[in-house]
């Protein structure tokens, strides 16, 4: 438990057929950061997420989370991790055929055993803290926003109180403001929680504003870590061009305090 | 593991004064909650205090119960006091403490009469509904091959193409395979009960009139619509489901050309061959059975079939095929574009569909039998 990393990637081969996508990949995130992950469409950061988490098999290398080597973990173990981490997939992924409420309890329900009553005002908490009003417990996600669905997801990816939370790509596809306080808010339950959070962005803003430390991956590989200084520093050309671009110019001068 | 969650009353006076240990987590959150529900409904009105300095870890779940705590104390007036709170479980303690769990106004109860009252108008209405729809459908299916006569170069042909193969061709084996042992079947039971009044010979009269009236057809539509029906519905729900309906329509495309009108083509065209299959096919295993369990010399059979039968009974079998495709092809599509967003939605139309489909299948097929026993046929 006293484990300082709480995600040590070394080495991680994966690839498709002939096609290698992630090439000797090596990246540490330890516990309580907010760890961003950018690359260019296709170069495999997805896959990254994807094959921490399990639902990708790897080719190489080893796989740390909290303290148990997921490579050589049996089920039980594998299983006992899962436990303790939350996922919200790009596209929400909620389950179509239960309501805002049903899918926040679904973790619970196979998890823990809860009084009905707990379960319900738990459930509640936590649609509460991510900022659902209570007119919209009883929907079906088929009726949600593209925001909400994002905060329902997040709400079921913290139902358990994990420690670690993956992210992938949680503000794509909302509108700048609510994209911030998507951000503000990924802030906020981080502190409260005292999480730890992996997520994939393209969102420049969520970089600057609320990423402790990012990751560049490019060619199949990592090619810089570090906090945002480092990213401006770095004469890596697709870094360069990320960082360094015209919208990124206009952040950067448009952000009043740019983080130290 | 880990300790369980404890919760200790050092004293009672001058206000409740309770100590507080262990893990306060999701893993003991059964446990927790009977502690705290004990501990809250005790001595109502009465002030009380909780020590925390001795809980180890903390979670969402021990804040809320905690919470819970302070909430039903103030119901009856008291208030809580959290002595030497650790600064870690501070922010936690403030979240829980701001959630609102109000729930929205139920909406009031319902008289149970009226209530049955409009469950019964309502399920009359959607009947109402459904039947506009297909209705609908076939109207919409009228216009586009309007259209499509007048303009015959837009007609998608390479679709109804590949659709004629997937519901025609491809499902050639398993028609043959079921018409051929339903018509065994039939010669077999005749043969046996006819025999008892030595009526053997008159199983080619039944076999023949059977099949190519009723049976072939019937066997065969009820087998596409839950073949092809159920694959029509569920790709254009699908389709819905991912707007690529409405992205055809803002193309200026209309859906009901491109999508259904191959697919009803198809299977008009499609159910017809297969009909003429099956019937075939069930004729030559009632003749196998007939042969091999009768004891009929397929000489025989041929010849009293040739008697039997006329020209008439095939030409009303045929002329039903398709009919009975339309309303399989209709039915499916209009379901198809009824899905809503969810899996579940899709699944529902999907057995809506083939469901609707046998119904007006076999409707249709009783209609037609007064139909053509009014025009002598």
């Amino acid at each position: 438990m006293t484990e300082h990393t709480a995600i040590r990637v070394r080495d991680l081969v994966v690839g498709f057929g002939d096609r290698t996508v992630l090439d000797h990949v090596s990246v540490d995130v330890e516990r309580g950061q907010i760890f961003g992950f950018v690359g260019g469409s296709g170069s495999g950061k997805s896959v990254l997420l994807r094959t921490i988490i399990g639902l990708i098999p790897q080719r190489g290398g080893s796989i740390e989370v909290l303290g148990t080597n997921l490579t050589r973990a049996d089920e039980d173990a594998r299983r006992a991790i899962e436990r303790r981490w939350g996922v919200l997939f790009q596209q929400g992924a909620l389950f179509s055929s239960l309501t805002v409420l049903q899918n926040v309890q679904f973790p619970m329900r196979e998890y823990l055993s809860l009084s009905p009553r707990l379960l319900k005002e738990m459930a509640e908490a936590k649609l509460d803290m991510v900022g659902l009003n209570p007119t919209d417990w009883d929907k079906l996600p088929s009726e949600l926003s593209g925001g909400m669905i994002k905060r329902v997801a997040l709400a079921r990816a913290l139902a358990l109180d994990p420690e670690l939370v993956f992210l992938d790509e949680p503000t794509s596809g909302l509108d700048p403001i609510s994209a911030g306080d998507f951000d503000e808010l990924i802030r906020t339950l981080q502190h409260t929680l005292g999480l730890t959070v992996f997520m994939i962005t393209h969102d420049l803003e969520s970089l600057y504003t609320v990423c402790d430390r990012i990751g560049v991956l490019a060619g199949g590989k990592v090619v810089v870590t570090g906090p945002i200084d480092t990213m401006l520093k770095s004469d890596h050309p697709w870094v360069q061009s990320y960082f360094k671009g015209r919208r990124a110019d206009a952040l950067a001068h448009r952000l009043a305090q740019p983080p130290s | 593991m880990s300790a369980k969650p404890t919760l200790f009353l050092a004293a009672a006076t001058p206000q409740l004064q309770y100590t507080a240990a262990g893990t306060w987590t999701a893993a003991h959150a059964n446990d927790l909650e009977a502690l705290i529900d004990a501990a809250g409904a005790r001595q109502a009105g009465q002030p009380a205090s909780i020590d925390m300095h001795k809980v180890e870890a903390f979670d969402t779940y021990g804040a809320w119960l905690l919470e819970r705590f302070i909430r039903t104390r103030r119901t009856s007036g008291a208030e809580t006091t959290l002595v030497s709170l650790p600064d870690r479980f501070r922010d936690l303690v403030t979240a829980m403490h701001k959630a609102d769990l109000e729930p929205p106004p139920a909406p009031p109860p319902e008289n149970a009469v009226v209530d049955a009252v409009l469950k019964l108008g309502r399920a009359m209405h959607g009947v109402g509904q459904d039947l506009l729809t297909i209705v609908n459908m076939l109207g919409a299916i009228g216009a586009a091959t309007g259209r499509v006569l007048a303009r015959p170069s837009s007609f998608r042909f390479t679709s109804a193409v590949h659709h004629l193969d997937r519901v025609g061709l491809q499902a050639v084996p398993i028609i043959l395979l079921i018409t051929f042992l339903i018509g065994g079947i039939i010669a077999q039971q005749g043969i046996f009960h006819f025999r008892k009044f030595g009526a053997e010979t008159y199983v080619v009269d039944m076999l023949g009139i059977l099949i190519l009236r009723e049976i072939g057809v019937l066997i065969v539509s009820i087998m596409v619509a839950g073949r092809s029906g159920s694959s029509y519905t569920a790709e254009l729900g699908s389709m819905k489901m991912r707007e690529e309906i409405d992205a055809l329509r803002t193309m200026g495309r209309d859906p009901i050309a491109v999508l259904v009108l191959p697919r009803v083509l198809a299977l008009v065209l499609a159910l017809t061959m297969l009909t003429f299959l099956g019937s075939m096919a069930a004729l030559f295993g009632g003749g196998l059975v007939s042969w091999f369990y009768g004891g009929m010399s397929p000489d025989i059979f041929i010849a009293r079939l040739k008697e039997a039968i006329s020209l008439t009974h095939f030409q009303v079998g045929m002329i039903k095929a398709p009919f009975m495709a339309l309303v399989i092809g209709v039915v499916a599509c209009a379901q198809g574009f009824a899905v809503k967003g969810s899996a579940e939605s899709l699944g529902l139309q999907t057995t809506a569909s083939v469901v609707k489909a046998i119904f007006l299948v076999i409707v249709l097929d009783g209609l037609f039998a007064v139909f053509f026993a009014s025009i002598d046929m």
